[in-house]
């Protein structure tokens, strides 16, 4: 088989399992650690299984950040992947999902002989949903997405895509962009050798201008929207709550009762 | 105040026009002055009595694409009536696949920004407004363009009512697609994954299933349940990540948005991906063994319980009732 050859975007996001805030700016509060957003482990997992069944090629990462944090990266660099291409630049804060893709793709020019782009459907923290399609079209590739499983054989790319009522079998030529679903694969978990070789694999750290990217594409001044309000979304009130004594299904069933579902 | 004229992505079935294009016809013509529907397929003609009764006067469609993906042709044939100056105010999507997809690759083409994931819709000055939900949905924020262009805008199913207005069938109108947009990415087979009964997203009560069953197998009393209540079975993100049952039942952020009369959430610890998903429910019941899931937080009945004890006395007391 011909070498496999997959960039993964990735995206460092502060971990969700603490509560989120907002900066003045009304941009999200990235100041913390930042980690490898679980949702683009899948993309890692997947390119390596790639890459180890056609028994050569590399997995390279993309990732985009206004503050050069590494540590997200390094986690997927620890899972296997054999190098990251990171844009850092004060300038990309404030930046859509247009201003990413134009940074995403224009660091994905600087990787040679791609086959295969894979990103997550969306970013666990923002979930416009919608970069691996701007991307594929800055790109000019053809993109499979919604992947829930993915097959590569004879320079095509066949994969099952979500769809609202069930899924439809996509086939495209390589090169191509594929979007993943969180389930496509199980991630693996980086083991002890691969979290100490991480550290000295290459991380290219580059800036806007090192991509020929004006700052004014990218950021607030290239997102071309204005938040106007921020505000507390109205709450539901818990109600009633019970320990099971072995009848709490006769709760239910009053409940049920009451609202005349039954 | 409104925009001129607004463009709303139709998307169908079988010649069924899915519920989240009437509720943005609904929407839309709150907002523009004109509402029109663009549809990627070759049956318009089917779906053009219903995009009109709701409000669409014209469908742009594009024909038969020959099982070409809709994002790539449909994306080039909006952003060639962009260029030719035909094109609307603003695009309205849904937040399904193929909204996301032609919508993506439309504000790539045309350099415009979107705003995905909303629940609300205005027009103030002229622009329009849209607010989106962040953090689990416990914040809005409201985001309104700048610059010239049309606006492109998702929003997320059941955000708004689907409305009738009385009007005739839409006249159909061809969307011209570029030949080089055609067949790069092709769909050779569809699947339908749905259950019997109700439809997920339609159904007056929803019983969903999480990892707290423990195994695949126990989904059946999900399913034995939602059946003797009338409803359909739904299921956490976890569960359908683990392969126990197919994408389309899945509720939450990743999935469908349910707004049911009761909606049963059974082993759910309520995680924020889900609560996107339901807790816009009527009325929601919760059973789970730790008295500190969060789901218990937008709950109108909790059970601290083990869900394989409390769902076969519930399963039996439906039964004897029936």
């Amino acid at each position: 088989m011909p070498p496999m050859n997959v960039v993964v975007t990735v995206k460092q996001i502060p971990d969700p399992a603490e509560p989120g805030s907002l900066e003045g700016d009304n941009t999200l509060n990235r100041s913390g650690k930042l980690i490898l957003d679980e949702a683009d482990s899948y993309g890692v997992e997947m390119a390596l299984q790639l890459v180890a069944a056609a028994g050569s090629g590399e997995v390279t990462l993309v990732s985009v950040t206004a503050n050069g944090e590494v540590s997200g990266l390094r986690s997927a660099l620890a899972m296997g992947a054999d190098k990251a291409v990171l844009v850092s630049d004060d300038a990309i804060a404030g930046s859509d999902a247009l201003g990413t893709a134009k940074v995403l793709a224009a660091a994905i020019g600087r990787v040679e002989g791609v086959d295969l782009v894979l990103c997550a459907v969306e970013a666990s923290d923002g979930y416009t949903g919608t970069v691996a399609a701007q991307l594929s079209e800055l790109l000019g590739l053809n993109s499979a997405t919604f992947a829930k499983h993915v097959e590569i054989a004879d320079g095509k790319v066949k994969v099952q895509r979500q769809t609202e009522a069930g899924f439809d079998e996509v086939v495209t030529s390589l090169p191509a962009l594929v979007s993943v679903t969180a389930g496509v694969v199980e991630p693996r978990y980086p083991s002890f050798k691969g979290i100490m070789a991480a550290k000295n694999k290459p991380v290219d750290q580059v800036t806007l201008a090192d991509l020929g990217l004006d700052a004014s594409q990218v950021g607030w001044g290239g997102a071309r929207q204005t938040i106007t309000a921020v505000t507390p979304a109205p709450a539901r009130e818990a109600g009633e709550k019970i320990v099971d004594e072995g009848d709490a299904h006769e709760k239910i069933v009053a409940f049920l009762e009451e609202l005349k579902v039954i | 105040m409104t925009v001129s004229k607004i463009w709303v992505h139709a998307e169908a079935l079988d010649g069924k026009v899915s519920t989240i294009t009437l509720e943005l016809l609904a929407k839309a013509r709150e907002l523009g002055d004109t509402v029109e529907a663009f549809y990627g397929g070759a049956d318009a003609e089917a779906i053009a009595a219903t995009l009109g009764a709701h409000g669409a006067t014209t469908v742009h469609a594009t024909g038969d694409l020959g099982g070409t993906l809709l994002g790539v042709p449909v994306a080039a044939a909006l952003a060639a009536k962009v260029a030719a100056g035909a094109g609307p105010d603003a695009f309205l999507f849904g937040t399904t696949p193929d909204g996301r997809d032609i919508a993506g690759r439309l504000s790539a083409k045309i350099d415009r920004p979107l705003l995905s994931n909303n629940v609300e819709l205005d027009v103030a000055d002229g622009k329009l407004v849209a607010t989106t939900p962040v953090f689990g949905g416990t914040v809005n924020v409201t985001t309104t363009f700048a610059g010239d262009g049309p606006a492109i805008v998702l929003a997320r199913p059941k955000s708004f009512a689907a409305a009738e207005s009385g009007g005739g069938a839409a006249a159909v109108q061809a969307l011209d697609v570029p030949a080089d947009a055609l067949g790069g990415t092709t769909i050779v087979e569809r699947h339908v994954e749905e259950s019997t009964g109700p439809k997920l997203d339609e159904a007056a009560v929803v019983v969903s299933g999480g990892r707290g069953l423990g195994e695949a197998d126990k989904y059946e009393m999900i399913e034995t349940l939602a059946k003797l209540l009338h409803g359909a079975p739904g299921a956490s993100r976890a569960i359908v990540d683990a392969g126990w049952v197919p994408y389309a039942y899945q509720v939450g952020q990743t999935g469908k948005v349910v707004k049911p009369t009761v909606y049963m959430a059974c082993g759910i610890s309520g995680a924020t991906q889900h609560l996107v998903g339901m807790k816009g429910s009527k009325n929601i019941i919760a059973i789970n063994k730790d008295e500190e899931a969060p789901i218990f937080g937008v709950a109108d009945l909790g059970i601290v319980g083990d869900v394989h004890k409390v769902l076969p006395k519930l399963i039996e007391a439906l039964q004897s009732r029936s």
